[in-house]
C-alpha cells in the first residue's frame, strides 16, 4: 500500500465559517476550534487557509474553514477575492463544505443578511448565526428567529453571542443535526426577475448551467453578478486559487453573453451594476418585515461610540490623542519589559551555570555555553518587549480604534500616495512587517497597495527591537532630557520615527512611478468601540511569541552553532595571551574582509559579522555578536553582552572601541537595512513578481549605508565621539 | 419643496433621504451592496477638515467616505 497522497489530507467533514467583516467570526472560530487550528496554503500562492477541528460531540469531530470577512461575494478587495474564488472552487470541483454557517451581526441584519442571502444560492445548506444578540437584547427588539429562517430558506436560524460565549452548544448540535439531515435553500431565486432582465439573462444563465453544471438558482444569481462588475468575469479568466480553468471557446462566449446582456439591459434603462443589490435588499426588507422587525431606523440616536468619537476623532484632539497613545506605547516597552527582563538575563545565567557544573570540560560543553545558551539566550530576553508591544497593539485593533485612525489620517496617507487603509498595515509592520504586508489586501486599489508593500518594511518591526535594545542599553545613558523624557525611551522613538517619516516620503516618491490600475475609493465601516476580550487578547500575544521563540530555537540556534565553530575554528597551537583566538578564525577572516566597507560607518569586523548573520534575521545581530563574545572569553561564564561591548577596546590603541555615536549609526543601518528574506519572499507571493523584491533591497541597501555614512562621518565633524 | 443635494452637502447631525447616483462610478456598487440604496435615510455624523473622508450612519452602522464618494450621492432633504 502507498501512503495517503497529500491530496487526501481533507479527509471526513467539513464546515465553512463566513461573514462580514466585524460579524465577530473570528471570535466564533476560535471557540469553537480552540487551540486545534492550523494555516495552510493554498497551492501554489502563500495565501493562507485557515482551517481548524471543532469537537461537536462524543461521535462528531468536523473541519472548519475560516473564510475571510467579506460584504458580499463580488469581490473589490484582495481578501474578497479569495472569497469568491474559494467558492467557485466548491462548485467546480469535487470537495464542497457539508454546511456553511453564515454569521450574521444581529445588530446590523440588512448589511449582514445580503451575504447569507448569496450564500443560499449555492445549494449548500445554510445555517445563519445571529450573533452579538447581547447588544441587541439590550437595545430593543429581536426578529423572531423560526420566521426568519422560514422566509429565508436557511437550514436554521440561531441567536449567539461569540463575546458571552453562549448560544454556541446550541450551534455545535444544529451543525450535527443539519450534516445528518442537510436542509437546502429553496431551488429558485426568491426574488422574481421582470420580463425583459429575465430575458436579458437567459442566454448566460444556459451558459452557467451548460458549461459548468450549476444549479439553476446558482446560474441565475451568478449571471445577474457577471454583469454587475469586471471582477466576477475576472475571477473565471485569470484564476489565482480555485483551480478553474476555461477553454479558448468558453471565455470567447463568456465575455461575449456577458456583453450583450450588458448592452441589453443599458438599453432598457436598467443600471447592471446595482440590479443584483437592488433586487436583494427589496427582498431582504420584506422578508425582515414578516419576521417582526420594525422598519424604524432610529437614525439620530447617539451611541456610546460615537459619543466617544466626539472627543477621539476630533479634528484637532483626535490626532493629538493618537501620538499620545503611540508615544506611551513605545515608553511603556522600555519601562515595563525592565524586570521580567531581568529575570531572564539571570535565569540565562544560572541555567549555562548549571550546564557548566554538569557537563565535563570540552568541546561539546564549549558548544552549548558559549554558542547555544549565549546565543539564544541573548535573543529570549527580548522576548517581554514583544509581549508588551503586540499586546497594544491588539488592543488598538481589538477596539475599533485603528479604524478611526484610518479615518483620520485618510487624507494625508492619500496626499503620501497610500491609503487610509495603508495605516493598519503599517502600524502591524511595527510588530513584524509580514503579516502587515499581508494585511495590506484590505486595500483596494492595486496602486496604494503596492506602494504601502514597497515602503512597508521601514516601519520598525519587533526583531529590530532587540538590536535598539542593546545598543541604547549599553550606549544611551539612563537620564532625563527636557525634564520630561528618558533618553533612552526617546532614543527608540526616535528610531522608529526616522523609518515611518522615511516611509512616508518614499511613498510620495514612488507613487510619483507607479501607475494607477483602477480607481482607488475608501468605504470602510467604523465597527462600535468594543472592550477587546481577554482572552482574544492574550491569544494573540501567545501566538506571536510562540512565534518569536520557536524562531529564536530554530534558525537563531542553528546560525550560532554554525556561528560557534566559524568562531572557534582553526583552533590555534599554543595560547598567546597577546593574541586573540578569534582574530584568526573563520569569523574572524571574513570579519576583517569586509572591514575596509563598513569602516566608515564605525563597524568594526565583529559587526560585519553580523550584519552578513542578520541577512537571515534582524535579531541574528545580537546573537551573534553574544556568541563572538563568549568564544573570546573561553565559556569561563555567561558573559554579559552589554558589559562586554562597554568594555570592549581596541587591541592596538586600547580605545574603547564603541561608542554612543557607533550605536546610533548602527540602530541608524538597522532602520533601513533589507535584511529579513522572509520579507522579500512574501513580497514575491504578494506581488507575483520577482522585480519588487529586488527593487526593495536595492533601495534599502543604499539608504541604510547613506544614512549611516551620514550619522558616522557628521558625527564625528561635529566633535561626538 | 424639495431640492436636490449631495451627501457632502449635509450638515453635520442632517438627516436626509438617498435619492440616486449622479455618475456611474466603481464605488458605487460596493455601496449599494452595503444598502445604500435609493430611499434609504442617511445622517450625517462627521465631516474632517480640508475635504477628508466623511462619516455617515446609515441603516444600523456606520460608514466613511471620501469626498469624491459623497459629492456622487444625490439626497433629498
Amino acid at each position: 500500500m502507498t501512503p495517503a497522497s497529500p491530496m487526501k489530507k481533507q479527509t471526513g467533514e467539513w464546515v465553512a465559517l463566513m461573514g462580514n467583516p466585524n460579524s465577530g467570526k473570528t471570535a466564533l472560530f476560535n471557540l469553537l476550534t480552540g487551540l486545534n487550528q492550523k494555516v495552510s496554503n493554498y497551492p501554489g500562492i502563500t495565501v493562507e487557509r485557515k482551517m481548524g477541528r471543532a469537537v461537536l460531540n462524543d461521535q462528531c469531530q468536523v473541519q472548519v474553514l475560516d473564510l475571510p470577512g467579506t460584504y458580499s461575494l463580488t469581490p473589490e478587495s484582495f481578501d474578497e477575492r479569495i472569497v469568491s474564488e474559494e467558492i467557485l472552487s466548491w462548485l467546480h470541483g469535487p470537495d464542497r463544505p457539508r454546511v456553511i454557517i453564515s454569521v450574521v451581526d444581529a445588530s446590523n441584519l440588512e448589511r449582514n443578511l445580503y451575504l447569507t442571502s448569496q450564500l443560499l444560492d449555492l445549494n449548500i445548506p445554510v445555517i445563519a448565526a445571529l450573533n452579538m444578540m447581547d447588544l441587541v437584547k439590550q437595545n430593543g427588539n429581536p426578529v423572531a428567529p423560526e420566521k426568519l429562517c422560514e422566509e429565508l430558506g436557511t437550514a436554521e436560524v440561531l441567536h449567539m453571542s461569540a463575546r458571552k460565549n453562549w448560544g454556541v452548544e446550541e450551534l455545535k448540535e444544529v451543525i450535527v443535526r443539519v450534516i445528518n439531515e442537510p436542509v437546502h435553500g429553496k431551488p429558485d431565486l426568491p426574488f422574481a426577475l421582470s420580463g425583459p432582465v429575465r430575458s436579458f439573462l437567459a442566454d448566460l444563465t444556459e451558459f452557467f448551467k451548460k458549461e459548468f453544471g450549476y444549479n439553476p438558482r446558482f446560474a441565475w444569481a451568478q449571471a445577474l453578478r457577471i454583469i454587475t462588475r469586471d471582477s466576477v468575469l475576472d475571477g473565471y479568466l485569470h484564476s489565482q486559487v480555485s483551480g478553474v480553468k476555461l477553454d479558448d471557446k468558453q471565455i470567447k462566449d463568456l465575455q461575449e453573453l456577458r456583453d450583450t446582456s450588458i448592452s441589453n439591459l443599458k438599453s432598457q434603462g436598467i443600471q447592471p451594476q446595482t440590479l443584483e443589490a437592488t433586487l436583494r435588499y427589496r427582498w431582504l426588507d420584506s422578508v425582515l418585515k414578516k419576521a417582526g422587525k420594525l422598519k424604524v431606523e432610529i437614525l439620530d440616536r447617539l451611541t456610546p461610540s460615537e459619543k466617544a468619537d466626539k472627543i477621539l476623532t476630533h479634528p484637532f484632539l483626535g490626532p493629538v490623542i493618537f501620538i499620545g497613545l503611540l508615544t506611551f506605547m513605545f515608553q511603556s516597552i522600555f519601562t515595563w519589559a525592565t524586570v521580567p527582563m531581568g529575570w531572564i538575563t539571570r535565569g540565562v545565567a544560572v541555567f549555562g551555570e548549571w550546564i557548566l557544573d554538569v557537563l565535563p570540560t570540552g568541546t561539546l560543553r564549549d558548544l552549548i555555553v558559549e554558542g547555544i545558551i549565549g546565543g539564544v539566550g541573548a535573543i529570549l530576553i527580548f522576548l517581554p518587549q514583544i509581549m508588551i508591544l503586540v499586546f497594544f497593539m491588539t488592543l488598538l485593533e481589538d477596539s475599533g480604534y485603528m479604524a478611526r485612525v484610518a479615518f483620520m489620517l485618510d487624507r494625508l496617507m492619500t496626499k503620501m500616495g497610500l491609503h487610509g487603509r495603508s495605516v493598519f498595515p503599517m502600524m502591524t509592520g511595527y510588530a513584524c512587517a509580514i503579516p502587515g504586508i499581508m494585511a495590506t489586501r484590505t486595500i483596494e486599489s492595486w496602486k496604494e497597495r503596492l506602494v504601502t508593500i514597497l515602503v512597508l518594511p521601514l516601519m520598525s518591526c519587533s526583531a529590530r527591537l532587540p538590536v535598539y535594545a542593546l545598543m541604547i542599553g549599553a550606549f544611551i545613558p539612563h537620564k532625563k532630557v527636557l525634564g520630561l523624557f528618558d533618553a533612552q525611551g526617546l532614543t527608540l522613538v526616535i528610531m522608529y520615527l526616522m523609518g515611518t517619516v522615511t516611509a512616508l516620503v518614499l511613498a510620495k516618491i514612488f507613487s510619483y512611478f507607479i501607475h494607477q490600475k483602477g480607481q482607488s475609493s475608501f468605504i470602510m465601516e467604523m465597527p462600535p468601540y468594543r472592550l477587546p476580550l481577554t482572552r482574544s487578547v492574550l491569544r494573540q500575544v501567545i501566538l506571536r511569541s510562540k512565534l518569536f521563540v520557536i524562531n529564536a530555537g530554530k534558525i537563531i540556534m542553528a546560525i550560532s552553532i554554525v556561528l560557534w565553530f566559524l568562531a572557534s575554528y582553526p583552533k590555534l597551537e599554543k595560547t598567546n595571551e597577546n593574541i586573540n583566538p578569534i582574530h584568526h578564525s573563520y569569523a574572524g577572516k571574513i570579519g576583517h574582509a569586509i572591514e575596509p566597507f563598513i569602516k566608515p560607518l564605525g563597524f568594526d569586523w565583529k559587526i560585519g559579522i553580523g550584519l552578513i548573520t542578520s541577512f537571515a534575521a534582524r535579531e541574528v545581530m545580537v546573537s551573534t555578536l553574544a556568541t563572538i563574545y563568549n568564544v573570546e572569553a573561553g565559556g569561563k561564564d555567561v558573559v554579559l553582552l552589554t558589559e562586554a561591548l562597554q568594555e570592549d577596546k581596541d587591541p592596538k590603541t586600547g580605545e574603547l572601541l564603541y561608542s554612543p555615536l557607533v550605536a546610533l549609526s548602527l540602530m541608524v543601518f538597522f532602520v533601513y537595512a533589507a535584511q529579513c528574506m522572509a520579507t522579500f519572499a512574501i513580497v514575491r507571493n504578494e506581488t507575483n513578481s520577482w522585480k519588487w523584491p529586488f527593487f526593495m533591497i536595492f533601495y534599502m541597501t543604499a539608504l541604510a549605508y547613506l544614512a549611516s555614512l551620514c550619522v558616522y562621518q557628521g558625527g564625528q565633524l561635529l566633535g561626538f565621539s | 419643496m424639495s431640492e436636490q443635494v449631495t451627501i457632502a452637502s449635509l450638515e453635520t447631525g442632517e438627516i436626509a433621504t438617498i435619492e440616486g447616483y449622479l455618475n456611474e462610478q466603481i464605488s458605487q456598487s460596493r455601496l449599494v451592496e452595503m444598502g445604500l440604496l435609493p430611499g434609504t435615510p442617511v445622517r450625517m455624523i462627521k465631516k474632517t477638515p480640508l475635504n477628508g473622508p466623511v462619516e455617515i450612519k446609515v441603516r444600523d452602522f456606520y460608514l466613511s467616505l471620501r469626498m469624491r464618494d459623497a459629492l456622487n450621492i444625490l439626497v433629498k432633504k
